[in-house]
Formats: structure tokens, sequence, C-alpha cells
């Protein structure tokens, strides 16, 4: 954005065409005052995040989740001795309130106890699916009211972070899948679980053979390529892509390690420092998370995946040519398919690939 | 580093989600870091760029252009309108201004003659369609199966400055008409132009009178936001200062040893941003440094929502059966459908059966014509056919007589020969008897 003149006297005119680069106003109108409305306004409603995580029992999760936003988010993470461990898929979400410095933050968090640890485990997906499209499909129809709500509650899930068992060898055939599936629907994130498990060798050589696995499959995690907005933006992601998945320990425990009080997990040859990025990228993932790009999550959510749903819910209803604009939804019957076509607003490598999604009955 | 313990407790509606415990707040262990949160927002408007659009309504020469000069501190070029326009107009302009990293998209709509023609009774009628087509236009891109909201240019007139002419009395009869018209479409901010003309007992005299018309005649104008504790105060203040007196200039005049913004007459100097002479100050104040967003908020979910309220309802569907029981947009939508593709069909019908029709029609004339013409053909090749034998009659007559009289002139020169030779002299006589004959 470059400045057309500096002079002092505003006398002189200006072409007032748009197409003008914007002009610098020399002495301060107050425009900017417009950042710290926004702000304030941001401050009183509050923000909202909904966060999935995915991965096989034993990974953890839970733990993960409490290291994430310091606090007991689930009340226990291991499952108490007398319950079977779930025999289907099911999901759980709880929803919490959090503030900081007078900031607060709706943050819901689904759980997937079940996946993948039944003997036979096709499918299991779906379940899945079908609670980001139900969120999704809940969000249109409030949509699409006549009289709608001020503020539309936005349960659509922003993020889902999938736990890779850190193997040391290259993505299973689930993972692939799943993954496969559900980047088209939302925003995934994968990390390597338990990453104490590995040194630091075997991360990377891990590391490599799931990005070169994540290639060969097409499979778009966030941050994903083709929405970067500038070369800003391109920069930042490459450096974030290079360390996709991130190999990331969970800790809820304090120990004393040097005088200082850390989380992090005691062993018997020494204490794995979950802040430490020597150690495990935990803050890597939290920054991601938290720090930088969550808003950026909600708007490609919002932006991106929840219109493909949207167009592909739109056109499914339609059995004529279509009108002057006007939508027609068929009845909704609680199972609707999962978007397969994503239509990018700035298209690059838009990918066609119709997807038709088995449906899922409650 | 505090984390504070809010006592919040909500009840979920439980046919939503399904395994959802009641919200309950959290109490945090250590430093998270999603304080980040606003600045991320902000960061991401940044790079979007905002978008405001001013509509100023008021007669013409009333200095809108000035005082939007002045507001914004640039010249915007705008020629001098003239006062001779048959209709109410509206002209939108389109410039972007930069302050520091915030980038604006301003959109300046002026009414051209308005408060000129001589009956003004449909002078508000331009200018409320121009708001309604902005929502329209926005209506129809949220309609769109593939749309892409987040880089549409909004268009909408996010604040309406009516400018009131200082006459010191009251509303003119065409001011509270529009007002009247325009309240509940946009958010309306009444400003008293050239308010050097007034003095300061009479201004304020003047603006408890319009205030209390506008109350009485039940037109609602903006009011600053006074939900939020820190500006409350002011907000109030400001709303008891409304309607505000302005004056505009662009000129410098030297005062002190400042050049300020100010109008020069001869018995004093009008400085613009000197909060004793005007109230200049306190719009820009409430109108671009605290107000922007929420003039573009109002817009979007009071004025927008109800527009497309009524639009929708007007076209036919609705939340709410006849049975109190809620019908989809898709229900209504779907019994219009066929109700329309059934009227469409039968049209069609029609067309072609009257295509056919016509079809048949003109085939019939033609082929009428055509016999007509193979009529006539016979006609008259019968006739010339009837001219020719007669003609042939007449060339055989013709000819019969000139043989014969050819026969007879041949036998006639053998007679006169045999005579002449015969008698000589009694030719002569003859022919002398002859030619005084002829003669």
């Amino acid at each position: 954005m470059d400045t057309l003149r500096q002079s002092p006297s505003p006398c002189s005119s200006r072409p007032s065409s748009p197409r003008t680069p914007p002009c610098e106003t020399p002495a301060p109108v107050g425009i900017e005052a417009v950042l710290d409305q926004l702000k304030i306004k941001a401050m009183k409603t509050g923000f909202e995040f909904n966060i999935m995580v995915v991965g096989q029992s034993g990974l953890g999760k839970s733990t993960m989740v409490n290291t994430l936003f310091k606090s007991k988010v689930w009340k226990s993470t291991l499952p108490a001795p007398g319950v079977p461990t779930p025999q289907t898929l099911q999901l759980h979400s709880v929803t919490h309130v959090i503030e900081e410095k007078g900031l607060k933050l709706k943050l819901t968090v689904t759980d997937t106890p079940g996946f993948g640890d039944q003997i036979n485990n096709s499918n299991c997906w779906e379940p899945i699916l079908g609670y980001i499209n139900e969120q999704y499909e809940q969000y249109l129809q409030e949509e699409i009211l006549i009289t709608r709500q001020r503020h539309i509650p936005d349960t659509r899930v922003h993020c889902c972070v999938y736990f890779v068992p850190p193997t040391g060898h290259c993505l299973r055939p689930l993972d692939i899948e799943f993954l496969q599936r559900l980047c088209r629907t939302v925003n995934v994130v994968p990390v390597i679980a338990r990453a104490d498990s590995l040194t630091i060798e075997e991360r990377e050589a891990f590391r490599s053979r799931i990005q070169k696995d994540l290639k060969s499959h097409c499979i778009d995690v966030y941050p994903q390529k083709h929405f970067d907005e500038d070369v800003n933006d391109r920069i930042l992601n490459s450096k974030i892509r290079e360390r996709i998945p991130f190999a990331v320990v969970g800790a809820d425990q304090e120990h004393l390690v040097n005088g200082r009080c850390v989380l992090g997990r005691k062993t018997n040859w020494g204490v794995i420092e979950v802040e430490n990025m020597e150690h495990c990228e935990f803050p890597l993932l939290r920054d991601l998370l938290i720090r930088s790009h969550l808003q950026d999550l909600k708007d490609i959510t919002h932006n991106i995946h929840y219109e493909n749903y949207r167009v592909v819910r739109l056109k499914e209803s339609h059995q004529l040519p279509r009108g002057p604009g006007w939508v027609n939804l068929s009845p909704v019957n609680l199972a609707p398919t999962s978007a397969g076509q994503p239509t990018t607003p700035r298209p690059s490598k838009a990918r066609k690939r119709a997807q038709e999604e088995p449906k899922y009955e409650f | 580093m505090a984390s504070k313990i809010a006592s919040m407790d909500s009840q979920v509606s439980s046919s939503e989600q399904r395994k959802r415990e009641t919200i309950r707040s959290l109490t945090m262990c250590g430093h998270v870091g999603f304080e980040s949160l606003p600045d991320q927002l902000v960061s991401r408007s940044i790079q979007q760029g905002f978008c405001f659009n001013i509509l100023c309504v008021g007669e013409t020469g009333i200095g809108k252009s000035t005082l939007i000069n002045t507001l914004f501190n640039t010249n915007f070029e705008e020629h001098e309108c003239s006062h001779f326009c048959p209709d109410v107009k509206l002209k939108a302009q389109t410039y972007e201004l930069q302050e520091s990293n915030v980038r604006l998209k301003l959109t300046i709509v002026n009414t051209v003659g308005f408060g000129d023609q001589i009956n003004k009774e449909e002078s508000y009628q331009p200018i409320v369609d121009y708001i309604n087509a902005q929502f329209e236009a926005y209506l129809q891109e949220e309609l769109k199966i593939k749309r892409s909201l987040f880089n549409y240019h909004d268009s909408r007139i996010h604040v309406c400055l009516y400018f009131i002419t200082p006459t010191g009395h009251s509303l003119k009869t065409l001011d509270l008409l529009t007002m009247k018209n325009l309240d509940s479409k946009v958010n309306i901010i009444p400003v008293i132009a050239k308010a050097d003309t007034i003095s300061k007992t009479e201004l304020q005299k003047f603006k408890v009178k319009l205030m209390s018309e506008l109350i009485s005649n039940g037109v609602q104008i903006y009011q600053f936001p006074t939900d939020d504790e820190t500006i409350a105060k002011i907000s109030a203040a400001m709303n008891e200062h409304l309607p505000f007196a302005v004056v505009g200039s662009m000129d410098e005049v030297k005062v002190g040893n400042k050049m300020v913004k100010a109008r020069q007459y001869p018995w004093g100097i009008v400085q613009v941003e000197n909060e004793n002479h005007c109230d200049f100050v306190k719009l820009r104040e409430m109108l671009i440094c605290m107000n922007m967003e929420d003039l573009r908020e109002q817009t979007h979910t009071r004025h927008y929502e109800l527009y497309r309220r009524c639009k929708l309802e007007e076209m036919g569907f609705t939340d709410v059966g006849p049975e109190n029981k809620p019908i989809s947009l898709q229900e209504t939508y779907e019994a219009k459908r066929h109700e329309f593709h059934g009227e469409r069909q039968r049209k069609e019908e029609e067309m072609k059966q009257m295509f056919v029709q016509r079809v048949k029609e003109k085939e019939a004339i033609l082929k009428e014509a055509e016999r007509e013409l193979q009529a006539k053909f016979e006609h008259l090749k019968r006739v010339h056919q009837e001219e020719r034998i007669k003609l042939e009659e007449k060339r055989r007559v013709l000819e019969e007589e000139i043989i014969a009289f050819s026969k007879k002139k041949a036998a006639s020169e053998i007679l006169q020969n045999q005579s002449f030779l015969a008698s000589g002299i009694g030719m002569k006589k003859d022919k002398d008897r002859k030619n005084s004959n002829f003669m």
C-alpha cells in the first residue's frame, strides 16, 4: 500500500476513481479507531472455538486437551475400572467457558472414544463425519430462517486434531482413509502422539515419511496451501507445513526441574518437559491452534468448508434448473451427504473429486 | 496471568446436542495465551479492509460535499450541482482512504436535486429505492448457491446524514416526510447544516424544537449505543447534543499562530474544530472514531434483517404454518414452484396451440391465393387463345383480299395496255377526261 502524496495542505484535488492507490489522509481523521471498536465489540461478544480430537484410545488425547488449555477439561482421563470399553464409536462433547484477561472463550471439545479400537474398523469415520455435517446442517437451518437470531450459535467443528500413533514407520491404512475423508470437510491437524517414545532422529524420519504419505494420497491438512492469501501468509505457513505433523507430548502434572516448576512427564531417566522445544513440539501446536491461527481456522471453516457443504446441500435439492436465486431444500433426514467438491474462492487447485458418502443412520 | 473464575452456568437445549454437559467455567492453572484473539481478528480485518457507505440527504447547496470533505480531510472531487434537475437522483462515488494500516473503502452517495422540484411529493422515493436496491443486491448474493460473501463489496448504506436547513424555526414538511420514510431502513443522523448562520441561543431553541418534533412524529433516529459501560457516558452526553450543528470548510485561516480550518467573515472567524463554535468535532468523533463499527452492525442486524424478513414474507415464505407448525422454507417454495411450473406448462401449451393455429391459417390463405392465381392464369390463357384465333382469321381474310386485289390490279393493267394500243388518241382523251375527273 503506497501513499500517493504526502503534501501538507489537503487542498489539491485527487482523482476519485477507485482504481487509484489509496491516499493517505494527512491529518488524523480517526479511521484507525475502528480497530479499537472492533476489539471492544469482540471482547463483549466473546469468542467460540470448537475442537475435536480423534485417535485411538491411550494415545493421550484427553491429556493433550488438558495441557492445551491448562485445566481439567475432562474430569478423568482414565476410564473407570468397571466400565467396559465402548463397543461402537461415540462422540462426547464438553463445553466450557474460559476467561483470560477479560476475554471470554467458549470452548467445546469433542472426544471420540472408541475410534479405531474395534477389530473391524471399517466405516469408523462415519459417526464423526455425521457429527460434523450435523453441525453444518444446524447452522444452515438457522441461517435460512426468515426471522434469524442476531448471533447464530456456532457449533461447527473448527479444527480436528488427529493423533497418529508413534509406530515410527508410516501412516497406517486407517489413518490414510480417515484423513482422506476428513480433510475435505474440516481442518485437520495431524500430530504424532506420545512422541516421547521416539528419538529425535526417528521422529524426523517418521515425519518425513508421513509428509510423503500425505502428499502421495493428496491429503491436504491445515494450513492448506491454496488458501494462503499473500506472501507473508505463505512464508509463515510454509514454515508450519515443514513441521507438520508436530511431535507432541501431553502432561498435566508439574514437576520441579532446576528449580523451575514445569509441566512434564517424569520417568526414571529424566523429565520430559512439555513446553521445551528441544523435547517436543507442543509449543508449536499450541501456538498454531490458539495464539496465531485460531481466527484463521474459524474463517476457513466458515468461508470454505461450510460454504462447500451448503453448495452441495442446496444443489442436491434442486430438480429443475434453478430459478432466480431462491433456495429449495429437500427434507432433512439427519443424514446429509458430506461435501465432496471443494470450491475454493481463490481457485488454484480445486479438486473436483465427487464423493458419495454412505448415509449415517442414527 | 490472572485467571478469573466466572460464574456462568447456562442450560443447553437437549434436543440439539447429544451428550453435552452443562457449560461450566473452568479455572486455568497457567497462561494459555488466547488473549491475542482480538488481535488475530483485527489483523484479518485489516487484511480485508473496511467498507463504509454514507448517504447524504439534503437540499442542493446546503454544504453536503463540503462537510464530507472536512470530515475526511480530503478533497473529493465534486462538481457543483445544478438546481434544475427534474428528478431527485442519487450519485454514488467510491474512494479508497488509508490511515496508517487501515484501508477504508468509502462510498459517498449524494442526492442531486433534492428539494429543488416544484412538486416534492415523490422526492423521497428515489432514495428509498436506492437503499432497497442495495439490500436487494446483498440478499441476492446471500441466497446464491455459490456465493462469496467475504469478498463481496458491501454497498448497503450504513448511515444517512440528514442535512436540516438552519431556518431556526422547525423542520420542514419535506424533511419530516423523508425522515419518516427512511428511519426504518437506515441509521439517520440529523445535522443542522451551515450552523454559522444561527446564533447560540437560537440554536439551542432550534435543537429542542427539532428533537421534540422528531419524537412527536415517531421518527427513529440513530441513538449512540449506551450499553457498553466504557462509552455509555460519552454516548449519553452526545445524545443530548443531537442534532449536531456543523460547519464545513476546507479553507485554512491563520488564527493565533496556527493554521486552522475556518470560514472567514468580516465580523469574525468561525473555526470548524472549535467546540464552542460548532459541533463538528463531536460529529467526527461519534461518526468515525467511536461508532463506525456499530453503525455497520446495526445496518446488518437490524435494517437488513428487517428488509430480508419483509421481502421473504412478501414472497410467501413463512417460518410457521397455518396450524402453528413450523414449515421450512422448502415446503412453501415447493408449493410455489409447482404452481409456477404448472402455470408455465399451461402457458407453453397455449402458445403452442396458438402457433399451430396461426400456421394453419396462413397455409389456408396461401392456398387460396395460389388457386386464384391459377384460375386467373387459365382465364388469361383462354382469352389469349381466342384472340389469336381471331387474329389468324383476320389475317387470312386480309391475305385473300390482297391476293384478290393484286389479281384485279394485274387484270386492269393488261386491260389498260390493250385499250391504249387500240386507240392511242382516244386514250389521250380518256386520260384527259380521267385526269380532269380526278382533279
